[in-house]
């Protein structure tokens, strides 16, 4: 029987960091490092020496200046003598909200897209499949294009609500919609109206716990108690009474035509109404796919298992299906939001002031500041990007099925 | 025991025909369309809306005008009733494929140019075409160049036998050492391209045969597909080098390309425009000016590789490990188990992947518009509705660029499918 000894050490020589598959790849690190510096020095010596010949330097200073421009459609205070930092925050709410508002929509369209998909009705399934096709082969820019001229083009003109028999008129006398965007009633806040925001966010947390509550004594005595109507009345039960109790200190101010425009009320513009359909509509076609892969990928012993365990359709969908589908789908529909996100920056194509119009646009192009703007643009939306991922490592670790 | 029970039939009776409401287009029916209250409510409400559609769209097709000089024609032809303006299709259809300053005696080049496409990308597709047709596909590029930039013939030609040299250096030493080669092969291409750059400058004719077109003039639907192609194909192979470089053991490699990819992927394709717009000339030596196409060839490539290399890396890692370990154990080296063994796996795990990278791009050059180029959509948005003949036509020109987006790219889907289930070897 033969002993294996390790070999002799042998001594290091020169070539035994070309030769030698241990050390060999500290010599290729190193010379990727040495390429990458040389390749960066290169970068910024060009870009100090254009500096110069332009007589340029890199500084933030022009965010404190005043913009000289207006804005649009402003979330908070501004005015075209507010600094450029503040343009470009109006820009990053607007790009929020446009974002925000478009992941909401474009989950509920592309849930029940996805689930008509696999309907069992013929005709259902193929206009599904249609809608579906033809959202995800067209650019979502020409979407947003045909769908902001078309508003501008088919809406009415504020003019046409006016006279004795107006063309067009408000809906419930509460919304106009108008080629300028749609009127909508502005809330008005009054004393005490806090009271009744902050019921009604109590009750939120009373659901919750509710549902908690009812989940826990179904799995401990197996007793179900109702969810549905108990949920709606600790909802808005609560913040009801308290809206009467503190005497209905929220009302709404509705817009009215006055001379050529509608004054009062909230205008959401054409360019986000726009910018958000088509947004919607286009994740929506990616989030239905992702939806029917994520219910297709459960198999069929699934359900034929709860099914003989002896649980009703709407149960096993509940406890069976939907919990496994949802580790499927939620990861790819993290992506999409972020995408919607992304692709939120197109606003810049129909005037909507998001961001890149302001930050990236208007202010680039007046300060000349081309760097420094895209700079900031670039890292606004990276920090975006890699919160969620890391919010979406988190969520696929605690959902990632434990095998041993 | 000889009783004869006489009562029991001999033959067979004769197969009843299926009750009526169980065969037919009565029984599909009743399964596809009306099964049960919801299902048929759907189908009613399905119904509806399709009549809605085409009771809507049917008569805009029907008195749709052809051949009209400008909108205000074409509004009196159609006399008040409603009806589509194609006439802005025909009337402006050089310039929606070909943009508005390609010179109109050569729109011949890039159309052939597109045509010669189909065949050399088929060898590519379809695998049981004869092989020596990838000949054809190695030169199409440097052919495409030519006809459709035009100007000296030389210039292509030194490109390719930049190409060959390297080719020939490296496979006359790829035996000894893979590395060896590939720096061989470098220095060979560069060498070529050197001494070729100089004798074009020396011997270069003055009067080209094809007419020499600035980048600056393309434009159209011929623009989005030179992004769309060349894009594509670039920037898979620097995909595939960034993929592996992420799963590398080597840290630096690895937090280089991590970083990259990371970066790429965090932030809209409109702000790596912006960067190739305004901000790349900053990055350059003093005094070069070169194409905008090429910068915005450059950024968008950049950002289809680190998409392109996500999903190679999901198809890296869905190999099994025991392939790995099976190459190291026949005692190949790096590159000799990655090219003969991991890659081609790997690649064709990442296939429909890869399609659907490619798909979601040529969508988007498109956004090429947002930066003053005249591709399709900038085409339209500039100088066809800012014409004050055509002010007002939108339908009619954004269904043009619609279906030709949806052809383009639902053919690609449908083939990449068609692939999908080609290359299927597991047994289902």
């Amino acid at each position: 029987m033969t002993t294996v000894t390790d070999p002799p050490r042998q001594a290091f020589q020169i070539s035994m960091l070309w030769n030698d598959t241990r050390y060999r790849s500290y010599t290729f690190q190193a010379i990727a490092l040495l390429l990458l510096i040389a390749a960066f020095s290169y970068l910024i010596g060009n870009l100090l020496e254009n500096l110069r010949a332009a007589g340029l330097n890199i500084s933030f200073e022009f965010l404190g200046q005043p913009a000289g421009y207006d804005i649009n459609q402003r979330p908070i205070e501004y005015n075209s003598q507010s600094s450029h930092l503040r343009a470009s925050i109006v820009g990053i709410l607007n790009t929020l909200i446009v974002a925000f508002l478009g992941c909401i929509t474009a989950t509920i369209i592309g849930v029940t897209a996805g689930v008509l998909r696999l309907s069992n009705n013929w005709l259902v399934r193929k206009l599904m499949a249609v809608y579906v096709e033809a959202f995800r082969n067209v650019p979502v820019l020409i979407w947003i294009l045909v769908i902001f001229f078309v508003m501008t083009a088919a809406l009415p003109a504020p003019r046409a609500f006016r006279g004795e028999t107006p063309q067009a008129s408000m809906l419930f006398d509460a919304v106009a919609f108008t080629n300028r965007g749609v009127y909508i009633p502005k809330p008005i806040w009054e004393t005490g109206s806090m009271v009744v925001v902050i019921t009604f966010a109590l009750s939120i947390l009373g659901v919750i716990a509710y549902r908690r509550y009812t989940t826990k004594l179904l799995y401990e005595t197996g007793k179900l108690l109702p969810r549905g109507w108990p949920t709606l009345a600790i909802l808005f039960g609560p913040a009801v009474v308290m809206f009467f109790v503190m005497g209905q200190p929220i009302s709404l101010e509705y817009p009215a035509l006055k001379g050529f425009n509608f004054q009062g009320g909230v205008q959401v513009r054409g360019s986000l109404i726009a910018l958000w359909i088509a947004l919607s509509v286009y994740t929506g076609a990616f989030i239905a796919e992702n939806v029917r892969a994520g219910i297709q990928a459960i198999s069929k012993g699934q359900t034929e298992a709860a099914a003989s365990l002896g649980l009703r359709p709407g149960r096993i969908m509940n406890l069976v299906v939907l919990p496994q589908a949802l580790r499927v789908i939620i990861p790819p529909l993290i992506s999409q939001y972020l995408n919607l996100t992304k692709n939120s920056s197109l606003a810049i194509a129909v005037g909507y002031m998001d961001v890149t119009g302001t930050l990236g646009g208007i202010t680039l192009n007046q300060t000349g500041r081309a760097i420094e703007s895209v700079l900031l643009l670039m890292l606004f939306y990276l920090t975006i990007s890699l919160t969620i991922s890391a919010l979406m490592n988190v969520y696929n670790n605690a959902i990632k099925l434990k095998e041993r | 025991m000889s009783d004869h029970i006489s009562f029991v039939r001999t033959e067979q009776l004769p197969e009843l025909p299926p009750p009526a409401r169980e065969q037919g287009v009565v029984k599909w029916m009743r399964e596809n369309l009306f099964a049960g209250p919801v299902n048929s409510a759907l189908t009613v409400v399905s119904i509806f809306v399709i009549f809605q559609l085409v009771t809507g769209v049917w008569p805009w097709f029907a008195n749709s005008v052809w051949n009209t000089d400008s909108l205000s024609e074409c509004r009196q032809v159609l006399d008040g009733r409603t009806g589509a303006c194609f006439s802005v299709l025909t009337e402006r259809w050089n310039q929606l494929l070909f943009g508005f300053k390609y010179p109109s005696s050569e729109y011949w080049r890039p159309a052939l140019a597109f045509l010669l496409l189909l065949p050399a990308a088929a060898p590519v597709m379809f695998f049981d075409l004869p092989r020596k047709l990838l000949a054809f596909t190695a030169i199409y590029p440097f052919l495409a160049f030519h006809l459709i930039w035009g100007g000296t013939v030389l210039i292509p030609i030194f490109a390719m036998a930049g190409f060959v040299g390297a080719y020939l250096v490296f496979s006359g030493l790829v035996s000894r050492s893979f590395l060896w080669a590939s720096v061989g092969a470098v220095v060979a291409a560069l060498v070529i391209w050197r001494v070729g750059g100089m004798l074009t400058g020396m011997i270069g004719p003055d009067n080209p045969t094809l007419v020499s077109v600035p980048s600056r003039d393309m434009g159209g639907f011929m623009l989005n597909m030179i992004l769309g192609v060349v894009c594509v194909s670039l920037s898979l192979p620097l995909g595939i080098v960034l993929a592996l470089g992420r799963q590398s053991d080597m840290p630096i490699i690895k937090i280089i390309c991590v970083v990259f990819i990371e970066f790429i992927r965090g932030v809209p394709l409109i702000t790596l425009l912006f960067v190739a717009n305004v901000v790349l000339a900053y990055f350059l030596p003093p005094g070069t000016t070169f194409d905008l196409i090429l910068r915005v060839i450059i950024m968008i490539t950049l950002f289809a590789s680190a998409y392109i290399a996500e999903v190679i890396r999901g198809g890296l890692a869905a190999l099994p490990r025991g392939q790995y370990e099976a190459a190291d154990s026949l005692g190949l080296d790096y590159p000799q188990a990655m090219r003969l063994i991991i890659l081609p796996q790997a690649l064709k795990i990442s296939i429909p992947g890869i399609v659907n990278v490619a798909v979601g791009l040529f969508k988007d050059t498109t956004l090429v518009s947002v930066i003053s180029m005249f591709d399709i959509v900038g085409m339209i948005r500039g100088p066809i509705l800012a014409s004050t003949a055509w002010n007002g036509v939108y339908w009619e020109l954004f269904l043009f660029a619609a279906v030709l987006f949806f052809i383009v790219c639902y053919g690609i889907s449908q083939y990449s499918q068609w692939l999908e289930r080609r290359l299927a070897t597991d047994h289902r």
